[in-house]
C-alpha cells in the first residue's frame, strides 16, 4: 500500500483544495500517472501515482481542503484492477534506506473530517461560527479551543462583513451560477485587500517609442541569432523600471506595521494572462540580468504560466510588478497594486499619434504609462520621478547602457 | 546484500520494541543482547522487579496498618524469600514473553556483546569468546544506561548497593541510607521502609525529585515524611566506609559546615543513571559521545550514516517508555516513514504510595518560559472514591494556557496517579483544552473524577470542592 501524499505547496501556502480525481477507487493506475488535481491560492498542481497498482481508497474527496503531507488516498501496489481493494498483508516496505533523506513534516489529515473537541463545539455553537472555515492546528489538523477562540477574535476584529456574506441570491431564468475557482477567489480577495490597505492612486505619463523601436529593428535579427530569443519591449521596460526603482527606492519597498521595509533586490513580477486567470510570476534578481536574460526569463515564466506549471516559488516574493494591458489593446488603465508591493507599472498599446516635436507636428509611436502607487509610502514627487525615469530610459535607451 | 536490514544492539525496552517494529515493517532484524534474558534493565533489574516489590510491600504495610481500620484483624508475617521468589517468577515470565514475541516476529536474538566494527558491521562476542560478525544496512544503538557512580562511595553490592543490589537484599535492613532523592531512590527506599527499615534519604539538592513540579514535590515529600522516611537535603556524601555490620557515611552540608557521620546497615546509591555507551566500537564509525556519554543524534541519526541510537543512550528522559517511543520512531524513519517523538509528552511516574505522575511542563518551566497559564487543582480529600478507600493524600493539578486554555502540564499525587496520567497524555497529544476534559463525562465514583474537577478549576468552575 502506498500513500498518495499532498506535496509541498510553497513557502507560505498552507492548504490546497482537491479539485478532481482522475480515477475512481478500484481502477488500475500506473506509476507517475496523474491521479488527482489540487488547486491552491495561486496554482493548480497535479499529483501522480506513487506506484503501479490499484487506487484502493480516496481519503480526500473533491472539494476537501488538505495540507502538505496529508494523505490523499492510497494505491495498493501490484494489485489487479478487477480485485477490489481488500486490506492486504501488512505493509511491505521496500528496500530499507541506509541514510534516508530527512523525514517529511508530520502528515496531516483533512481538517473537515475531524470532529470538534468539546470546547471547540461549544464555542462554535454559542457563536454560530463556521467550523469548516476554522484552520485547525491540533493533531491531524483538528480545531483546538485556541483555534476556535482565535476565529472568534478574528471575527470580532474583522471590518463590517462584506455584502456578499448574505445568503446566496436566487438564480433567475437565463442566469447561471458558477463557483469561483480558488484562483479566482484569491485574485478577488487579494485585489480587494490591496485596495483596502493602500492609499492607492495612479500617475500617468507617455513615452515616445521611436528610438527603442528603431534600436529593436536594427538589432532584432542579430539579437535573436546570438541569444536565441526575440528582442521584445518588455526587457527594456524591466530594465527601465529597475533604473527608476534604484533612484526612487520607496517604490521598491513595503509597509510592515509601523515600519518600512526597503528591498535591495529587484524581483520583478510580470503579469501574465492565462485561461485560468491572471498570474504574476516573478523574475528574480532582474537587475543582474542582461536584456537577453530578461527576455529568456519572461519567456520561460510565460510558458510555465500557460502550461499551468508554475510553482509557488515562481509566484512569491516580487518587489515590483509590470502589467501590460497593451497586449489586449488598452490605451490607458489604472492597475491595482500587487500587495504588499508599493508600485505597479501599467504598459499600454503603442499608437501612432501626432506629437509636437521641435516645433513641428510629427507622427510618433506613443505609449501611455501608468504608475499606481501606495501614497502611504511613495510621495507624489517620487512617483512622478520614477515614471519620468522610465520614460527617459525608453525614449533614450543609451541611458540604460550608461546608467544615467 | 547485507545479512540484515537492521541490527539492534541491546535488548531492553528500546531494543526489543525496535526489533518488533522492524519485523512488522518487513525488515530483517536481529537484536544483540549480552544478558542471559531479554528485556534489559527495565525487565530484569529495574521497573519490573521494583514494581513487584513495591506492590508486595504496599500490601504488607496495608495489612499491618490499614486493615484494622477496615475491620480486618490480621498480624502479617513477612516472608522475604517468598517475596523475592514471586518477584523473580514475574520477571522470568515477562522476559520469556519477549522471547516469544521474538519468535513470533522472526527476530534473531544474537546472544553476546555487540560492538560496531565499521560501517554496516556488528561484531558479537559470545560468552564462550567466539566472535561472529553481522552485516547490516542499519545499526541501532539501544544499549541503555547503568547506575551512575559517586566518587568516594564504592558499590560492593554487599553493604553498599546500587538499584540492582537493592532489589535483592538478603534481609530487611534495620537502617538504610539512600543517597539521592530521585525516583529510583525513593521507590526502593519506600520498599524497605514498608518492610521495616529505618530509611534516611540524603540528597545534594535542597529538594527531592528534581524535574518534578516544585509544589508537587513538596506535597510528595510531606507524604513520605509522614510515612517515616527521613530527609537530609542539601547534603553531600564525601566518603563511605564499610564496616563488618554496616556503612559509615561522611556527609557534609552543601552550603558548608561541619561534616557528620551517618551509619546504617546498608547504603543504596541512587544518584541517577548514565548512558552505557563504552566499548561499543563507536570510534570505528566516528561517533563521539558527549561529555556525559550520551550519543548526539538528530531524529535518532548519529553522525555516522546508517547508525542510529535510541533510548537512554541519547538525550531525553531516561525512561523505558521513552525508549519504546524512540524505537518505533527510529525504525519507522529507517523504513522511510514519518517519525517523531515529542519528549514534552513523555509522562513520568513515581510508583510510591501515593504515586506521583506528571506530563508536560511544570509551573517553574512555564514561569521561566514566560508563558501565562492558569491552574486548576483538586484534592483527593474531596474525591469520593479516595475518601471511601481512606487514601486521600494528594491532588491533581492542571496547568493550561491563559489564552487558548490548551493543557500545558498536569501533575498528580495520589494512588494510581500513574494510571490516571494517560488520559492527559492523550488529551495533550490532541492539544486539548482544560475545558475539553472538563466537558467529558467521567465514571463515578473514581479517582479520575478528580482529574476532571481539576480541569474545571482552570476556568474556575470546580463543582465538588
Amino acid at each position: 500500500m502506498a500513500d498518495i501524499m499532498t506535496p509541498t505547496l510553497g513557502e507560505s501556502v498552507t492548504e490546497a483544495t482537491v479539485a478532481r480525481w482522475a480515477k475512481k477507487p478500484g481502477e488500475a493506475v500506473r506509476k507517475d500517472e496523474i491521479l488527482v488535481e489540487l488547486e491552491t491560492d495561486k496554482v493548480s498542481l497535479e499529483v501522480a501515482a506513487p506506484s503501479d497498482g490499484v487506487l484502493s481508497e480516496i481519503l480526500a474527496d473533491e472539494g476537501i481542503t488538505v495540507e502538505p503531507g496529508a494523505i490523499l488516498g492510497r494505491v495498493t501496489e501490484g494489485a489487479a484492477a478487477a480485485a477490489p481493494a481488500a486490506k492486504s498483508a501488512p505493509a511491505k516496505v521496500e528496500a530499507p534506506v541506509a541514510a534516508a533523506p530527512a523525514p517529511a513534516p508530520a502528515p496531516v489529515a483533512p481538517v473537515a473530517a475531524a470532529p470538534l473537541a468539546p470546547s471547540a463545539q461549544r464555542i462554535v455553537a454559542e457563536n454560530s461560527l463556521d467550523a469548516s472555515a476554522i484552520a485547525g492546528t491540533g493533531k491531524a489538523g483538528r480545531v483546538t479551543k485556541g483555534d476556535a477562540l482565535a476565529a472568534l477574535e478574528a471575527r470580532a476584529n474583522a471590518p463590517a462583513a462584506p455584502v456578499a456574506a448574505a445568503a446566496p441570491r436566487e438564480i433567475h431564468a437565463r442566469e447561471e451560477r458558477v463557483r469561483m475557482t480558488r484562483l479566482r477567489q484569491t485574485i478577488a480577495r487579494r485585489l480587494k485587500e490591496a485596495q483596502n490597505a493602500a492609499a492607492m492612486l495612479t500617475t500617468f505619463n507617455e513615452v515616445d517609442m521611436t528610438n527603442v523601436m528603431a534600436l529593436r529593428n536594427q538589432y532584432k535579427d542579430v539579437f535573436e541569432k546570438t541569444h536565441g530569443v526575440k528582442l521584445g519591449f518588455m526587457s527594456f521596460f524591466v530594465k527601465a523600471c529597475i533604473h527608476g526603482l534604484k533612484q526612487v527606492p520607496e517604490v521598491n519597498a513595503e509597509i510592515d506595521g509601523q515600519d518600512l521595509i526597503f528591498k535591495n533586490h529587484y524581483d520583478i513580477g510580470v503579469a501574465v494572462g492565462t485561461d485560468r486567470g491572471l498570474v504574476v510570476p516573478v523574475l528574480r534578481d532582474a537587475d543582474t540580468l542582461s536584456l537577453s536574460g530578461v527576455e529568456k526569463g519572461i519567456g520561460a515564466l510565460g510558458k510555465k504560466a500557460r502550461d499551468g506549471a508554475l510553482s509557488m516559488d515562481d509566484l512569491q516574493g516580487g518587489t515590483f510588478t509590470i502589467s501590460n494591458g497593451g497586449v489586449y489593446g488598452s490605451l490607458m488603465s489604472t492597475p491595482i497594486l500587487n500587495a504588499p508591493q508599493s508600485g505597479i507599472l501599467g504598459m499600454h498599446k503603442i499608437q501612432d499619434r501626432p506629437m509636437a516635436v521641435g516645433g513641428q507636428v510629427l507622427i510618433r509611436p506613443m505609449m501611455y504609462l501608468a504608475l499606481s502607487y501606495d501614497h502611504r509610502i511613495v510621495d507624489g514627487q517620487g512617483a512622478v520621478t520614477f515614471l519620468v525615469r522610465v520614460k527617459e530610459a525608453i525614449e533614450d535607451p543609451q541611458r540604460l547602457l550608461l546608467d544615467v | 546484500m547485507a545479512q540484515y536490514d537492521v541490527v539492534i544492539i541491546g535488548g531492553g525496552p528500546g531494543g526489543y520494541n525496535a526489533g518488533i517494529r522492524a519485523a512488522q515493517l518487513g525488515l530483517k532484524a536481529a537484536v544483540v543482547e549480552n544478558r542471559g534474558t531479554l528485556g534489559g534493565t527495565c525487565l530484569n533489574v529495574g521497573c519490573m522487579p521494583s514494581k513487584a516489590l513495591l506492590h508486595a510491600s504496599e500490601l504488607y504495610e496495608a495489612a499491618n496498618k490499614d486493615f484494622a481500620t477496615l475491620g480486618i484483624e490480621v498480624t502479617p508475617k513477612l516472608n522475604l524469600v517468598q517475596m523475592m521468589a514471586q518477584k523473580a517468577e514475574s520477571v522470568t515470565a515477562l522476559t520469556k514473553g519477549i522471547e516469544f514475541l521474538f519468535k513470533k516476529n522472526k527476530i534473531d536474538w544474537i546472544k553476546g556483546k555487540g560492538r560496531i566494527a565499521g560501517a554496516g558491521k556488528v561484531e558479537v562476542t559470545a560468552e564462550d569468546g567466539s566472535v561472529t560478525t553481522l552485516e547490516t544496512a542499519n545499526i541501532v544503538i539501544a544499549t541503555g544506561s547503568e547506575p551512575a557512580p559517586l566518587p568516594g562511595v564504592t558499590v560492593d553490592q554487599v553493604r553498599i548497593v546500587d538499584s540492582t543490589g537493592a532489589l535483592s537484599l538478603p534481609e530487611v535492613p534495620k537502617s538504610l541510607i539512600v543517597i539521592g532523592a530521585g525516583i529510583i531512590g525513593l521507590e526502593l527506599g519506600s520498599v524497605w521502609r514498608r518492610l521495616g527499615s529505618e530509611v534516611t534519604v540524603v540528597e545534594f539538592l535542597d529538594r527531592i525529585t528534581p524535574g518534578m513540579d516544585t509544589e508537587t514535590a513538596k506535597t510528595f515529600q510531606r507524604s513520605l515524611t509522614k510515612q517515616g522516611i527521613k530527609f537530609k537535603l542539601g547534603s553531600k556524601v564525601t566518603a563511605a566506609k564499610t564496616t563488618k555490620s554496616g556503612v559509615d557515611l561522611t556527609v557534609e552540608p552543601v552550603a558548608g559546615g561541619e561534616a557528620e557521620t551517618l551509619s546504617a546497615d546498608y547504603v543504596l546509591l541512587a544518584i541517577g543513571r548514565r548512558p552505557y555507551t563504552e566499548g561499543l566500537g563507536l570510534e570505528s564509525v566516528g561517533i563521539v559521545p558527549d561529555k556525559r556519554g550520551f550519543l548526539p543524534t538528530e531524529n535518532f541519526r548519529t553522525s555516522a550514516p546508517g547508525v542510529w541510537a535510541i533510548g537512554d543512550a541519547i538525550l531525553g528522559p531516561m525512561l523505558a517508555h521513552k525508549a519504546e517511543e524512540d524505537a518505533v520512531a527510529c525504525i519507522e524513519a529507517i523504513a522511510g516513514r514519518h517519525s517523531h517523538v515529542d519528549y514534552n509528552l513523555v509522562p513520568s511516574v513515581v510508583y510510591t504510595a501515593p504515586e506521583v505522575a506528571w506530563v508536560g511542563q511544570t509551573e517553574e518551566q512555564l514561569k521561566a518560559a514566560g508563558i501565562a497559564y492558569k491552574a486548576g487543582k483538586f484534592p483527593f480529600t474531596a474525591n469520593s472514591r479516595a475518601k471511601i478507600n481512606h487514601e486521600t493524600d494528594g491532588y491533581v493539578k492542571v496547568l493550561a494556557d491563559a489564552k487558548t486554555d490548551e493543557i500545558l502540564g498536569v501533575h498528580m499525587v495520589g494512588p494510581q496517579a500513574g494510571e490516571m496520567i494517560g488520559e492527559y497524555c492523550v488529551a495533550m497529544a490532541f492539544r486539548a483544552a482544560s475545558e475539553d476534559i472538563a466537558r467529558v463525562c467521567h465514571p463515578h465514583p473514581t479517582r479520575s473524577e478528580a482529574g476532571r474537577q481539576a480541569a474545571m478549576g482552570v476556568e474556575g468552575w470546580t463543582m465538588q470542592s
